[in-house]
């Protein structure tokens, strides 16, 4: 068993009196690949907010690589190496893919506050940035405006512009939705290619996709994790089936 | 993309092309800046009047470095330009004479004052950053407008001496010094601005304009990115004010009031914002459209400003430059098909 590189101890959250979590202990390990499901409105993409830090947990900690990051900024977490992407797309329309990708290299180099000289001089991210481009087949949409590309292409760019910070921890939020069956499966074996020690964790509906990518599997209902099990394992589980159909 | 940033897909196919084409001057850079010299050479060209532009487009050019870059509007930009002509008035009155580096002391103070600005607005956004610029600029002209024994109040400062740049050229009643020095000095300060946009922090500022959240999961400090861009803005639009003091020998309030925000909000929507050269081209309709305008009509004149602008929104929307540019974008895509 290797290590845990994400923790959530006893993470309580709510909305004013509407409660998202009662209390969550979550852990990830160091290359898993773990999917949560859960039926709408269980709280999972909540649960990445709280632990990217975009919000903050009433109570509970959040451990990173064995670091208390509770308190931490989500720029910090982002660079010890806990990077998501969004579930709806989240880019910068009026620049191309090349300048987007750009934003995240030089962010993740430390060379994003350079003002005296042009970004022609970085010629290292350039060319990372182009070769990243072409391994999702984005080569030839480098220099269209993100805004006029197609819905499929732009969740690409998304899951590129994490992949260019070179996470430690990768956390995807429906990572395939709105895309083809077929543009599905590219994503996930492109993600199946990282590198092993890589852990990633991705919220996903396509059941198809989760059982054949993740080791594990957390299903979260109602505020809770309800079964964390191995894929083929939470298939057969009759609580799984209840808390989908509520039967 | 536009014939200002032609779109370098057409031209090149490496990304480390795209980059160095984007940061290349172009033809019509050379030509404006060429022209804007050449002015000094028309007969009957009134050179005070032309320094009076050049020192208002590199007042809208820093204002452009926050609204069009960075998408953050201010109501409160003469508070800068008024701390730079205040600080370059004060030295000119307490013997500091030397105008360069009196500029460069101007330029210091305005941009700490932008700095402690953006980290007093960073967390602010909207409305409620129109609402505390504007707040701040009403302070500042208050306070200096009723500290009469410190600034001459309602009259401004007097006996401000400034000494000939380099040691070799006075300042004359007919321009000709300050044409040069407001020139030279705008030149310098723009050539500065275009290699900080064209940077990778130009690049983080667009992005943040962009999507500010995607900007923080990307790891960015868009917070103290903010500051570093009021501070940048601040010592640009201190320059402005400075230029303006140095070269007419005068300040007086009017130089930090609302409204001279107000303008210089409305020359850069005039020009269009985002790409540094709208302010000038603002500045250049403005000013001249003030002045003649003032000349026929005294009382009058706002009202045609305010139907220019009026005007200018309704069917430019982006403002002269970049409808020019579309306009021409559009003339060379169909050259192609007609027969020559």
């Amino acid at each position: 068993m290797s290590g845990i590189v994400l923790e959530t101890r006893q993470m309580h959250m709510a909305f004013g009196g509407l409660v998202i979590f009662e209390s969550i202990d979550f852990a990830l390990r160091q290359g898993e690949r773990h999917a949560i499901i859960g039926p709408n409105g269980a709280g999972k993409t909540t649960f990445v907010n709280l632990v990217t830090g975009l919000l903050k947990p009433i109570s509970g900690t959040i451990w990173l690589d064995g670091q208390d990051v509770t308190r931490q900024s989500p720029q910090q977490r982002v660079k010890s190496g806990l990077v998501r992407t969004f579930q709806i797309n989240s880019l910068f329309k009026a620049l191309n893919p090349l300048e987007s990708v750009m934003l995240a290299l030089l962010e993740r180099d430390g060379l994003g506050r350079i003002a005296w000289r042009k970004v022609a001089a970085e010629k290292h991210q350039i060319d990372e940035a182009m070769a990243l481009l072409a391994r999702f087949g984005l080569a030839d949409d480098a220099y269209t405006l993100t805004d006029s590309l197609a819905y499929g292409k732009q969740r690409l760019l998304e899951i590129v512009l994490a992949l260019a910070l070179k996470p430690k921890v990768l956390l995807l939020d429906e990572p395939a939705a709105g895309l083809s069956t077929q543009q599905g499966h590219e994503v996930f074996s492109q993600l199946a290619n990282l590198p092993g020690e890589t852990a990633i964790l991705f919220i996903e509906h396509d059941m198809n996709l989760v059982f054949q990518y993740a080791d594990i599997v957390s299903v979260f209902a109602a505020g809770s994790m309800v079964l964390q099990d191995s894929p083929e394992n939470v298939r057969k589980s009759p609580r799984v089936r209840e808390v989908y159909l509520g039967a | 993309m536009s014939v200002m940033d032609p779109a370098p897909a057409q031209i090149s196919t490496s990304g480390r092309d795209y980059f160095a084409t984007l940061a290349r001057w172009k033809i019509w850079e050379i030509l404006f800046w060429a022209a804007l010299a050449g002015c000094y050479f028309v007969p009957e060209m009134d050179r005070m009047l032309m320094s009076r532009v050049i020192i208002w487009g590199l007042f809208a050019m820093s204002l452009d470095i926050l609204l069009g870059y960075r998408g953050i509007p201010s109501l409160g930009h003469a508070v800068f330009f008024g701390t730079g002509a205040y600080v370059a008035g004060f030295c000119g009155k307490y013997g500091w004479t030397e105008p360069i580096s009196a500029l460069f002391f101007a330029m210091a103070i305005a941009a700490a004052l932008g700095w402690l600005t953006g980290k007093l607005v960073q967390r602010v956004a909207g409305v409620g950053l129109l609402m505390v610029t504007l707040g701040l600029n009403l302070i500042l002209f208050d306070f200096v407008l009723r500290s009469t024994d410190l600034t001459g109040g309602d009259d401004g400062l007097q006996g401000i001496v400034i000494a000939p740049v380099l040691n070799m050229f006075r300042f004359d009643i007919y321009g000709r010094t300050a044409f040069w020095y407001a020139l030279v000095v705008a030149f310098i300060l723009f050539v500065a601005a275009r290699i900080l946009v064209k940077s990778p922090f130009g690049l983080a500022l667009i992005g943040a304009r962009e999507n500010p959240r995607r900007m923080i999961t990307l790891g960015a400090p868009v917070e103290g990115d903010v500051s570093r861009a009021f501070m940048i803005a601040a010592a640009l639009a201190g320059a402005a004010g400075a230029l303006l003091t140095q070269t007419t020998q005068t300040v007086a309030p009017p130089t930090l009031s609302f409204q001279r925000s107000a303008d210089v909000l409305v020359i850069l929507i005039i020009g269009g914002a985002g790409r540094l050269y709208g302010g000038f081209i603002g500045a250049i309709v403005f000013i001249l459209l003030q002045d003649y305008l003032s000349s026929i009509s005294p009382v009058y004149w706002y009202f045609w400003i305010g139907l220019l602008l009026v005007v200018i929104v309704s069917f430019f929307r982006k403002g002269l430059l970049p409808s020019l540019d579309a306009l021409l974008q559009r003339f060379i895509k169909r050259k192609p098909d007609t027969p020559s």
